[in-house]
Order: C-alpha cells, then sequence, then structure tokens
C-alpha cells in the first residue's frame, strides 16, 4: 500500500523550477532509492516529504503530497508540521549528533516529546541502541560525548536518535558519502534491519547502492522524475533511454 | 632602491610600528602601580572617604560601581539575548528587520555622553527616577544592548545549523530547538559577551555622570533609588576638583578600577578558551 502519494509537484527557487511534475507512490516497509546527477532535484524532493525546505526563502511548491491520505504541504495555519516530522524523521549526509553525550543524544526526542518516564528512559535507549547495532559496542560509554565516536557510529547513534521517536518514515539524504566502503556496507546493513519496521526513502548518488538496498528505484535528471520502478527493472531494463545512459554510467 | 632592501626596511617600519602598540599599555599598567601601590590597604578598600576624600578609602565607590553595573546587566543581558535570539532564528529579511539592525549599529555609534544627558531627561526626570543606581543602570543598560545583541547573536550563529536540523527532524517544534539545543550551545559566547560588557561599562563616566553619580556619599546605597558613588566619577572628582589631594590616593583609586576591569576582561578570555577547547564542532 502506498504511504506517500506525490502528486504532480512542482518546486520553484524564486523562478528556478527544481522540481517539474514529479508524480510517484512510495510503498511501506520498502527502501525506494532516489538516483540521478548532483542537482537533479533529489534532495531536494526528500526534504518536501518532512517539510525541511520550510526554512527556505522564497521557495513556493505546487501539487499534493499525501503521507497517510493527508496532504502534508497545506499551510502551517491547519497543518502541525512538527508533527509530520515526528512521523516522518530524517538522517542526514553529515552525521550531526548533538554535542552531548551517547545517551542524552537518544534521549533527546524521548525527553522533549515526553515519550518516557524517567524509569523507562534508559530502557529504550537501550532498544534504540539495539535496534542500530550499536549497543554492545557502546554500552559501557554511554556517558562519552557523542562527538568522539567514529563518523560510522555517528550516524548510526543518528538513526538510533531518530527511530527513538518512533517515526513511521525514514529519511535517509546520502548517508553513507561521509563514510568509508565498509562503514558504507555496515549502514547498508543496518537499512535492510530497519525496512521491517520502517519505509525508508534514500537519496544516494551512489548507483551501486541504490541497486543493493532498494526495493524501488527512481531516477531523476534536471528536476524531472524520468523514471520509477522496480529496482531491477531500472538496472537491468530500464524502459527510458536516459535511464539506461545513466545507469549504464554513460553520463553523470 | 633594490626592492630586497626596500622590503626589509619595510617590514621592519611596520613591525616598529606595532610593538609601538604595546608601550602604552605598559606605561598605563606602570605609572598607576608605582603611584598607586601604596595607598592599597583594607582601610582604603573598605571604609569610606574621609577628610574631604583626602584620607580614608573608597569602599562607597566600589559598591556604587559594583551596584549599578550589576543592575545595568540584569537588564540588558536578558533583553539583548531576547533580540539576538529573534533577529538570528526568526526575523526575515525584510524592512522592519533592516529598521531595526540599522537601529542597533546607530546605537552602538552613540557617544557616551549623550546616553547621559538621555538619561537625565528620560530616566531622571521624566520617568522621576532620580539621580539613583536604577536611571544610571537603565542609561548603561541601552548603551550596552547594541554590543550584548550583537555578541549574542554571533554566538547564535556559530552555532551549526545541521544541530538545528537534527532537532527539527525529530519534530521538536522550533522554539524547542532553540531552547534545548541552540541556546545551551550558544551559552558560552553570550557569557564571554556579556563579561567582557561589564568590564566595558563599568569604567563609563559620562553615562553615571548626570545619571546616578554623587560627589559623596557616606552610606552605603540603601535601595536602587540612592545616588552612590562610582569609581570613574570619584576618580575624576579627585583628581580634578579637590585641592592638595595625596597622589597616591588618586592612582589607587585607578589602580582598582583597572583591576576590577582588568580582572573581568581576563576571566571572559580565559573562559573563552576554556570553552573553544572543549568544544567539538
Amino acid at each position: 500500500m502506498a504511504i506517500v502519494e506525490i502528486k504532480n509537484m512542482d518546486l520553484f527557487y524564486g523562478a528556478f523550477q527544481a522540481i517539474k511534475k514529479v508524480n510517484m507512490s512510495i510503498e511501506a516497509n520498502r527502501i525506494t532509492s532516489m538516483i540521478g546527477p548532483s542537482g537533479c532535484g533529489k534532495s531536494t524532493l526528500l526534504r518536501c516529504l518532512n517539510r525541511m525546505n520550510d526554512n527556505i526563502e522564497g521557495i513556493k511548491i505546487t501539487g499534493k503530497i499525501d503521507i497517510d491520505g493527508i496532504d502534508i504541504l497545506r499551510s502551517d495555519e491547519e497543518f502541525d508540521v512538527d508533527a509530520l516530522r515526528r512521523k516522518v524523521g530524517m538522517v542526514f549526509q553529515r552525521p550531526n549528533p548533538f554535542p552531548l553525550t551517547v545517551f542524552e543524544n537518544v534521549a533527546f526526542g524521548l525527553r522533549i516529546h515526553k515519550l518516557a518516564k524517567s524509569s523507562e528512559l534508559s530502557g529504550l535507549v537501550e532498544e534504540s541502541l539495539k535496534a542500530v547495532m550499536l549497543w554492545e559496542d557502546l554500552k559501557d560509554r554511554l556517558g562519552n560525548n557523542a562527538l568522539n565516536l567514529s563518523l560510522e557510529q555517528r550516524q548510526r547513534l543518528c538513526v538510533a536518535r531518530l527511530i527513538a521517536v518512533k517515526p513511521d518514515i525514514i529519511l535517509l539524504d546520502e548517508p553513507c558519502s561521509a563514510l568509508d566502503p565498509i562503514a558504507t556496507a555496515k549502514i547498508e546493513e543496518l537499512m535492510l534491519e530497519l525496512k521491517k519496521k520502517y519505509t525508508i526513502v534514500i537519496v544516494t548518488h551512489n548507483m551501486q547502492q541504490a541497486a543493493r538496498v532498494s526495493d524501488d528505484t527512481g531516477f531523476m535528471l534536471l528536476g524531472e522524475l524520468v523514471e520509477f520502478g522496480k529496482t531491477s527493472q531500472i538496472f537491468t531494463a530500464p524502459k527510458e533511454k536516459k535511464t539506461e545512459d545513466y545507469v549504464t554510467g554513460r553520463f553523470g | 632602491m633594490n626592492p630586497k632592501l626596500a622590503q626589509k626596511i619595510a617590514f621592519s617600519l611596520l613591525f616598529l610600528v606595532t610593538l609601538i602598540i604595546i608601550l602604552p599599555v605598559l606605561m598605563i599598567v606602570f605609572v598607576i602601580v608605582k603611584e598607586g601601590a601604596s595607598a592599597i590597604t583594607w582601610e582604603f578598600l573598605f571604609t569610606a572617604p574621609k577628610d574631604g576624600m583626602r584620607a580614608g578609602g573608597i569602599f562607597p565607590a566600589i559598591i556604587g560601581t559594583l551596584s549599578i553595573v550589576l543592575c545595568a546587566v540584569a537588564v540588558t543581558l536578558p533583553m539583548g539575548v531576547m533580540a539576538a535570539i529573534y533577529l538570528n532564528e526568526y526575523a526575515k529579511e525584510n524592512l522592519l528587520t533592516r529598521i531595526i539592525k540599522l537601529s542597533i549599529v546607530n546605537l552602538a555609534g552613540v557617544p557616551s555622553v549623550v546616553y547621559g544627558l538621555f538619561g537625565l531627561a528620560v530616566f531622571v526626570m521624566f520617568l522621576k527616577m532620580g539621580v539613583s543606581i536604577i536611571a544610571g543602570a537603565l542609561t548603561l543598560s541601552i548603551m550596552e544592548l547594541p554590543v550584548i545583541i550583537t555578541t549574542s547573536r554571533n554566538a547564535l550563529n556559530s552555532v551549526p545549523q545541521s544541530f538545528r536540523e537534527a532537532s527539527l527532524s525529530l519534530g521538536v517544534s522550533k522554539w524547542q530547538t532553540i531552547r534545548h539545543v541552540v541556546l545551551p550551545n550558544a551559552l558560552p559566547g553570550i557569557m564571554t559577551g556579556a563579561i567582557l560588557s561589564i568590564a566595558r561599562i563599568s569604567g563609563e563616566t559620562a553615562p553615571i555622570l548626570f545619571t546616578a553619580a554623587a560627589f559623596y556619599v557616606p552610606h552605603l546605597p540603601r535601595s536602587i533609588f540612592d545616588q552612590v558613588m562610582a569609581l570613574p566619577y570619584h576618580l575624576y572628582i579627585i583628581s580634578t576638583q579637590i585641592p592638595n589631594m595625596p597622589k597616591n590616593i588618586t592612582y589607587g583609586t585607578a589602580l582598582v578600577l583597572l583591576v576590577l576591569v582588568l580582572a573581568m576582561s581576563v576571566s571572559a578570555i580565559s573562559m573563552r578558551i576554556y570553552f573553544r577547547k572543549k568544544k567539538k564542532w
């Protein structure tokens, strides 16, 4: 069942149109990847799904994005953007833990949203760290500053911090671009684990990564969604010439 | 001239001129310590002046300056930080914002004696506060507002955008993000700026001249509506208005003021160094 439905969406930065008439639907409990050359609008599109573009001045969006049947592009007065972002969380390109301890990073959202009594807090933190396979490594170092962790551990911690507040959808914006290949492989493993419980949308410039982890793939070029389909089909039998050129490495 | 030689001369000249900058600092400290150190005793620091200021101590002036300055910071710090948060986190780039920013720049450029006259007209006379700690403190707080706003804005601005995004993407509201993520990380910078501005206003004379400072008050202030003696004004009085003033008392007073201001600057700077080492972003 489609959890996200994007209908005829256009996005303008001033006079520049960054996204052109995009239509796509994202299925629950699958990994959907967005690929395309730099500047094609894939990250911009991803950031629309939890309204992270709201703070950029001069941006204008038309069309519709339904998440769970609710139009999330409605104006602020009638729509709770914070509630949307609780449901649709995001992990960024550069791991961005807070300059707090490991424990406090994971507990941050739980505390602010008052999701846990103080007696339950450590149990929930443990649960989140286990879900991202950090618990064994860090259980004795929960009081350490998160900024002392390795890049990969920091990125996992950011995922743990996010799933602690129990989102439905996780948006990953080039989550491995700062990581080495071994760390990347581990994060990919984590994604496959997470899709059992969450819907994942990942933007990546790494085509192999999209081919390895995702169930569905969208290829974007100059703001247009050129082709969207099953990953196996996009990579082995693309319908569009442009998609074929891109996935076979003829440009991009 | 040979370009190599010209270069050497230019370098030496620039270096010498730069070196001269150290000179006044050393001379000020040297002269004041040399002339004033003999005046510094417990009695000097903790008793009131007597014999028409020619003997006794400067305790009321120390307390007076501290009370004016602390009251001023109590007013200006919350106001300045709130304005800085608005400007840095909420304000959109429009005409109103531009006018506000322009006002801040202009406020910073007003001569301090003009603040003194303004304080006299508005706080002392119009609002009928009289010459008092509160009138002087409010005058100083307006003078310090642009400095506090600017340093606080810089502190807020230096908190990485990625921290804000991380918090927002967890469904944390913008205000909660500011309150729980941005402010705690900006606090060291804000505090450093606050201490430096306390140091600066401790030595200001003109703004308190008509608004708070008294020639001679034998007792300590009982409320914020009392007039007080203040170190910079006291220094002015004893160096210009009192005949046969013992020189070491004048310089001793200057020394106390200097140490007070330097101590605050040094603590602000060490605080900045400490937090800069500690912070990893």
